[in-house]
C-alpha cells in the first residue's frame, strides 16, 4: 500500500545541515495500523509528511498504490492528496468555520457537487458522534471533540489513507482512549490504512499492528504487535516499553 | 448657534467631499492592497510560493512609499497626479497621492493580519490537496477577515487625518473648513463645532468597524 524506499531528508540549520530522516525504507500493507514512535525531534512528523509529499524527500521514493510520488507533476500530487486524510496534534480546524463547514472543506477542494456534499458530511460526523453539534463553532467545543471533527473531516473523501501525526498528544487519557477507539472503528469499518506517528507507546500498544521504532531519523527496529509479547531488541524499544505502559 | 446654522450647506459639502475622498481611497487601496498583501505574504521567504529576491524589492518599495510624510508625497506625485486626473488640484487630485500612500499602508496591515492565520491551519489545507487559490480564499481570507476590517477601519481613521491636508490645494474636505472658517476668519466656535463633527465621525466608523469585525470572528 505504502512502501517507502530510502528516503532521506535533510534540513539546512543555522548550525548547519541536519538528517532528520536517514535512509529509511518501510512497507505498509493495505488495512493495517502502522506506527511510528520515537523521542521528540526523531524525525517521525518528517517522516510522515514525506509520505504526501508535504516534505520533498532529498532521496528515495514515496510509492502509494504502486505509484511514485515524488515523480508527480504538483497538479496530480494535490489530486492524489484528496484521498489521503491527515490528522493532526492540535486538530488544525478553521476557527470561522461551522464543524459542519470543517468536514466539508475537503469536499469543496475536490469539487465535488454540492448536492452529493450533504450526505457525505453527515455520515462521517455521525462515525464520530458529532451529529449534533453540526452548526457549533470549533471554540465551543473540548479538545476531543476537536480531533472528532478532525477526523471526520479526514474521512469525508473516503481516502484509502489516514496519517495520523501525535492525534492524542494534546488530550487527557481518558479523551485518549476515546480518539485510539474511533481510529481503529475507522480501521476495522471502512478498511483504511492508518500510519500513527506519536511518543506514547500506549497509544502505539493498543490499536498498532506494527510499530517502528525511531531514533534520529533512523528506524532502529520494526515491531510485530499482534504477537502475544513483542520482544524489543534496541535499548531504545525496550525503554520505551518499559516507561510506556511496560509488559 | 446661528453662524453654524449658516454655514450649515458649507459644512455638509465638505463632509461630503471628504467621505467621496475616503471612499475612493479606501476602495482603492482594497483593490490594490489585499493582492499586494496576499502576494508579499505568499512570496515570503519560508512561506507558500517563496520568492526571496521579489520579496526583497516589493518589501522595499512598501517601506520606502510608507515612509514618504503625506504632505512630501502629494506634491512629489504631482505629474504623476495631473497625468492621471489632468489636474492637480482639486478634491478628485487628491484621491491620487492617498491612494499612493493607503495602498502600500493597507498592503503591509493585510500581511501581518495573514501572518496571524494558524500554520496548522494552511498545512491541513495543502494536506487536503488544496491549491493556492483554494487556501487564500477557503482558509487565509476565511480566518483573517475580522482582522481585515479591523486593519481597514484604522485606515479609514488615519486617512481623515491625512484628506484634511487637502485643503491646500483646493481639494476640499473638512480640514479645508476647518483652516477657512477657524484659522483665517478666527471663529473659535465654527472650529468647535468642527471638531466635535470630527470626533464623533471617527467614533462612529470605529463603532462600526469593531462591530463588524466582531461579528466576523467566531473564535471568541
Ligand atoms: N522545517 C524544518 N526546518 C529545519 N529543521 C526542521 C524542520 N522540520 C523539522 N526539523 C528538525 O528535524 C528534526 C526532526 O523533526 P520532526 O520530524 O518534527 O521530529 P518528531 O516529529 O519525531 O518530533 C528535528 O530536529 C527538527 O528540529
Ligand atoms: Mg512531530
Amino acid at each position: 500500500m505504502i512502501r517507502l524506499n530510502d528516503i532521506n531528508k535533510t534540513y539546512e540549520t543555522a548550525n548547519g545541515p541536519l538528517r532528520a530522516v536517514n535512509s529509511v525504507t518501510v512497507n505498509i500493507s493495505a488495512g493495517e495500523i502502522f506506527g511510528f514512535i520515537g523521542f521528540s525531534g526523531a524525525g517521525k512528523s518528517t517522516l510522515l509528511r514525506c509520505i504526501n509529499l508535504l516534505e520533498k524527500p532529498d532521496s528515495g521514493q514515496v510509492f502509494v498504490d504502486g505509484e511514485d510520488f515524488t515523480r508527480l507533476q504538483k497538479k496530480e500530487l494535490l489530486k492524489r492528496r484528496q484521498k489521503i486524510g491527515m490528522i493532526f496534534q492540535h486538530f488544525n480546524l478553521i476557527q470561522n468555520a461551522t464543524v459542519y463547514q470543517n468536514v466539508a472543506f475537503p469536499l469543496e477542494i475536490a469539487g465535488l457537487d454540492k448536492k452529493l456534499r450533504r450526505e457525505r458530511i453527515l455520515h462521517s460526523l455521525e462515525t464520530v458522534d458529532l451529529l449534533e453539534k453540526e452548526t457549533a463553532y470549533p471554540v465551543k467545543l473540548s479538545g476531543g471533540q476537536k480531533q472528532r471533527v478532525a477526523i471526520a473531516r479526514a474521512i469525508v473523501t473516503n481516502p484509502k489513507i489516514l496519517l495520523c501525526d501525535e492525534p492524542t498528544s494534546a488530550l487527557d487519557p481518558q479523551t485518549t482512549q476515546s480518539i485510539l477507539h474511533y481510529l481503529k472503528r475507522i480501521n476495522q469499518e471502512f478498511g483504511i490504512t492508518i500510519v500513527l506517528v506519536t511518543h506514547e507507546m500506549e497509544a502505539a500498544r493498543k490499536i498498532c499492528n506494527r510499530v517502528s521504532v525511531m531514533d534520529g531519523g533512523k528506524v532502529v527496529e520494526t515491531l510485530n504487535m499482534s504477537e502475544s509479547i513483542p520482544e524489543p531488541q534496541s535499548e531504545l524499544a525496550k525503554f520505551l516499553f518499559v516507561n510506556g505502559g511496560g509488559i | 448657534m446661528g453662524i453654524i446654522l449658516e454655514l450649515m450647506p458649507q459644512i455638509v459639502k465638505a463632509f461630503g467631499e471628504t467621505f467621496y475622498m475616503l471612499i475612493v481611497t479606501l476602495s482603492i487601496a482594497a483593490l490594490l492592497g489585499i493582492p499586494l498583501g496576499t502576494y508579499l505574504y505568499l512570496i515570503r521567504p519560508g512561506s507558500m510560493l517563496q520568492k526571496p529576491k521579489i520579496y526583497l524589492v516589493l518589501d522595499m518599495l512598501v517601506n520606502i512609499v510608507r515612509s514618504f510624510p503625506f504632505l512630501v508625497l502629494l506634491v512629489a506625485v504631482i505629474p504623476f497626479t495631473r497625468f492621471v486626473v489632468g489636474t492637480s488640484l482639486g478634491t478628485t487630485a487628491v484621491i491620487v497621492p492617498l491612494s499612493i500612500s493607503a495602498t502600500p499602508d493597507f498592503a503591509r496591515l493585510i500581511e501581518q493580519v495573514l501572518l496571524d492565520v494558524n500554520r496548522g491551519v494552511i498545512e491541513m489545507a495543502e494536506a487536503s490537496g488544496a491549491n493556492v487559490f483554494q487556501i487564500i480564499w477557503k482558509v487565509l481570507y476565511r480566518e483573517a477577515r475580522s482582522g481585515m476590517v479591523s486593519s481597514a477601519t484604522m485606515l479609514c481613521v488615519s486617512f481623515i487625518s491625512y484628506s484634511t491636508v487637502a485643503g491646500l490645494v483646493g481639494g476640499g474636505g473638512i480640514g479645508d473648513f476647518a483652516i477657512r472658517y477657524g484659522y483665517y476668519r478666527y471663529q473659535p466656535k465654527v472650529m468647535i463645532f468642527t471638531v466635535v463633527l470630527i470626533i464623533a465621525l471617527v467614533q462612529v466608523i470605529q463603532t462600526i468597524g469593531r462591530s463588524v469585525s466582531h461579528r466576523l470572528d467566531k473564535r471568541i
